[in-house]
């Protein structure tokens, strides 16, 4: 038990120094390094609670891909670092603000969190013990069925995406030689080779 | 704080990951800290300076990346959260039965059209 | 939790799956057509918008009809994620109408500006699909999930024009605040899901109605829904993006989003409001008065400042949702068949005027200000006409029909006791008045300087005839619509 207490508060510590560091890195390329480490930490925080499939889930697909994804998009702008750095200050004020009462919020939430009376009969889908079913396996025999209805929005969502980001972005670019294989197959000697009788002197018209 | 860990039996399964996680930063923390303190260290101005074949450097190091990484990455990630959403699927498909099993061929024919749509638009083509 | 399956288990299942998939036929067969025209819109390849359009529009026209003729044995599917009553009913067929009429709006414009391609009919269906779910949503987890599908698709309109930099400009911002606001929603909703274990809105209003003490935690919650409801309608302290994305986005996005999604989320507000939080009205009305307050004074005042056309138009129908706003507050039956009498006009007559806008064009350049106006009742004297009576009835001139809407909507606060709100509300209808009646003066008073280019087909000149005939003759018949719009109001109280 002593040795997860330790783990927790050094992820959770790392967790935050890291996320710090995200936006407050002069290096963008730095900031999404930092958000990589920020992840893995969160991920082991989900292990943790015994949450394993998320926490694969975000190995899997935030450090993976989504921040993969960050570091190339980080990499295509041209971003002056200066520029950056002054607007920081200049919205340090408001955004502190902002913060500050999400902060005092949250503080005031947790220090009054009670849960409803019905709550406990309220909950659909109980999370079965983790010796017994394991969290991937527990999720999988809800999503696919009782969820059916959500699950095949999320694939839905899924298509929009891919049609945004190629309406977006893929541009047919000109004057590039591509080899297509069906038009050299269906090519025809009539459509291409004209034999014409030349008379002598006349050339050809 | 004990109430939302779950049983540590469970936990002892990762106990290897976390060894390994330690060992691994110690032995990186080693060999940074190693070079730095058994190496000889005189830094200068000139040095330190990025490298630009006796000119002075009057420009950023790092190029840009061509906008088609990022379609590239982005139809990458749509199909990894699709794979991911196969992992539970596949753990648990002998007790969802069949309508389990058809969702998730509905899904994944949703993305096919997707997919469908990309290879003819030639998004997946690099020219 | 399911236990293992039997063989039996399943079979059973099987026969409720069929029965759920009835109630969601129409959201089924959008998203087949839309999938389909996707994948004929891609093998046709170039010039294939026209087509694609005009499939979309009979899809949608199939889909409504098809929502008006839904067996009712059943009312609710997916355990519940789902509920199909006259309310969303009503609305569904209103956001179709929208979206038809938006995309026919678009064609010649996307045609004539370099954006021929077929994604922008497909996009609205899509959108449209998720304002479906939305508006069906029974469960916290339907309404994002349905709200998702609807913005990202908005997102990508709104950027549409993808080499113009304002267009860009829109879209980002556009989606880095919808972003923002789903956020802010997320968190709402698991705090709420925190206190009461449950995201069914059903059971949400149980566990309200019997348990005295609500947490703080459920009040931060719902004001964190709000919240990010409130960005999806641009009311006032969520408004920012409007003006900017307006402007920015291509018009015939524009016309899009001033049609259509807001209604959606409207209908969905009321949803969430009068079902799963029915019993915490005492927290939610000062919210909604608030910024109802807010929304028609900005829409008012800010307006009077614009120049240009799509922006007026942006804050314009920020003091619409105002209006719209001080129906819902009213609490009552009589406050949502307001709103959804208010919202059927809005519709219509912004519908109108976006084909006005649309036909904007000279010397082949879209034109989008104020005093590109100027003079036209001369050269274009039925636009004119049509224009001013589209104007007269968003300022709430009587007899015209925008007066109806304002009429309802001020009655039921007045009847809920919210004389405030109904006084602030007829102030600022007239002061808004002013930049209505300032778009007439232009169009017959000042000097005339340049006519407009021929109107290119037929729709636009179609939407703005029926858009102004049915703002001035709505008096002739308004029962109509009052009673559908009492039906469906009555049927959010039915249970």
């Amino acid at each position: 038990m002593i040795i997860s207490t330790i783990v927790f508060y050094a992820l959770a510590g790392v967790l935050i120094l890291s996320s710090m560091m995200v936006i407050t890195s002069k290096n963008p390329v730095h900031s999404v390094l930092f958000l990589i480490l920020a992840f893995f930490n969160a991920a082991g925080l989900c292990v943790l609670l015994g949450a394993e499939f998320i926490a694969m889930l975000l190995v899997i697909v935030y450090v993976g891909a989504v921040a993969v994804l960050f570091l190339f998009v980080v990499m295509m702008l041209d971003i002056n670092f200066k520029d950056l750095q002054s607007g920081f200050k200049k919205y340090m004020s408001v955004g502190g603000l902002v913060g500050g009462i999400l902060l005092a919020e949250l503080i005031v939430i947790y220090s009054s969190w009670s849960f409803s009376k019905s709550a406990p009969e309220n909950i659909k889908f109980k999370t079965p013990d983790i010796t017994e079913l394991s969290n991937t396996e527990a999720l999988g025999r809800i999503l696919y069925t009782d969820n059916l209805f959500l699950f095949q929005i999320a694939g839905l969502i899924l298509l929009v995406a891919m049609i945004g980001a190629i309406t977006l972005t893929l541009r047919t670019r000109d004057g590039v030689m591509k080899q297509d294989v069906s038009d050299q197959v269906n090519r025809k000697r009539e459509d291409v080779v004209k034999i014409v009788k030349v008379e002598t002197g006349t050339g050809v018209a | 704080m004990g109430s939302i860990m779950v049983n540590t039996e469970f936990l002892m399964e990762y106990l290897p990951i976390l060894i390994f996680i330690g060992l691994a930063t110690g032995m990186s923390c080693f060999m940074i800290l190693a070079s730095y303190i058994i190496g000889r260290q005189k830094p200068d101005a000139e040095k330190l300076k990025a490298f630009e074949c006796g000119f002075d450097p009057f420009d950023d190091t790092r190029g840009k990346f061509d906008v088609r990484f990022y379609l590239v990455a982005i139809l990458f990630i749509i199909f990894d959260l699709e794979v991911a959403f196969l992992f539970p699927w596949a753990v648990s498909l002998g007790a969802i039965g069949l309508i389990g099993f058809w969702s998730m061929v509905v899904f994944l024919g949703v993305l096919t059209i997707g997919f469908i749509y990309e290879w003819k638009k030639g998004a997946l083509e690099w020219e | 939790m399911t236990t293992v399956a039997s063989g039996l288990e399943v079979s059973l299942a099987m026969s409720q799956i069929e029965l759920d998939l009835n109630v969601v036929m129409p959201e089924i067969l959008m998203a087949i057509f839309g999938m389909l025209l996707l994948v004929f819109g891609v093998i046709r390849g170039k010039n294939s918008l026209r087509l694609v359009s005009y499939g979309s529009a009979i899809a949608m026209v199939f889909v409504a009809y098809m929502v008006l003729n839904l067996p009712v044995e059943q009312e609710n599917a997916f355990q519940g994620l789902f509920v199909n009553e006259w309310f969303s009913s009503f609305m569904k067929v209103l956001i179709l109408m929208g979206s038809v009429i938006s995309i026919f709006l678009s064609l010649n414009y996307l045609e004539n500006n370099n954006m021929n391609r077929f994604e922008f009919p497909i996009l609205i269906l899509f959108s449209t699909l998720g304002m479906m779910i939305m508006l069906s949503a029974n469960d916290l987890m339907t309404l994002y999930m349905g709200l998702e599908l609807q913005s990202l698709p908005l997102y990508i309109l709104a950027a549409f024009k993808r080499d113009n930099l304002k267009s860009s400009e829109a879209g980002i911002k556009y989606f880095v605040l919808g972003a923002l606001s789903s956020g802010l929603l997320l968190y709402g909703i698991s705090l709420i899901y925190g206190f009461t274990g449950t995201t069914s809105f059903e059971t949400l209003s149980q566990t309200f109605a019997s348990d005295e003490n609500i947490s703080i935690a459920v009040i931060v919650g719902l004001v964190f829904i709000i919240s990010g409801l409130i960005f999806k309608i641009s009311a006032v302290p969520f408004h920012m993006w409007t003006p900017d994305v307006y402007e920015g986005s291509p018009t015939a996005t524009t016309a899009f989003f001033a049609i259509v999604p807001k209604i959606a989320a409207m209908g969905l507000i009321i949803r969430i409001l009068f079902g799963a939080f029915a019993d915490l009205i005492e927290q939610w009305q000062q919210i909604i008065v608030l910024v109802s307050i807010l929304s028609m004074l900005v829409g008012a005042f800010a307006g009077i400042v614009q120049d240009n056309i799509k922006r007026l138009m942006a804050y314009s129908s920020i003091g619409h949702i105002g209006y719209a706003l001080v129906g819902v507050a009213a609490g009552s039956i009589d406050g949502v068949r307001g709103v959804i009498i208010y919202l059927t006009i809005y519709m219509i007559m912004s519908a109108g005027v976006f084909a006005v806008i649309l036909s904007m064009k000279k010397n082949d350049r879209m034109v989008e200000n104020i005093s590109d106006l100027s003079g036209i009742s001369k050269s274009n004297p039925a636009m004119a006409l049509l224009m001013t009576i589209l104007m007269f009835s968003m300022a709430g001139i009587p007899p015209v029909a925008g007066f109806f809407g304002k009429l309802f909507i001020f009655q039921a606060a007045v009847e809920s006791g919210l004389y405030t709100l109904a006084v602030i509300g007829v102030l600022t209808s007239v002061v808004a008045a002013f930049y209505y009646l300032r778009i007439i003066k232009v169009m017959y008073f000042d000097a005339f300087e340049d006519k407009f280019d021929k109107i290119q087909g037929k729709s636009l000149a179609t939407i703005m005839t029926i858009s102004g005939i049915f703002a001035l003759c709505f008096i002739i018949s308004p029962d109509i619509l009052f009673s559908t719009a009492s039906e469906a109001a009555q049927s959010l109280w039915a249970e």
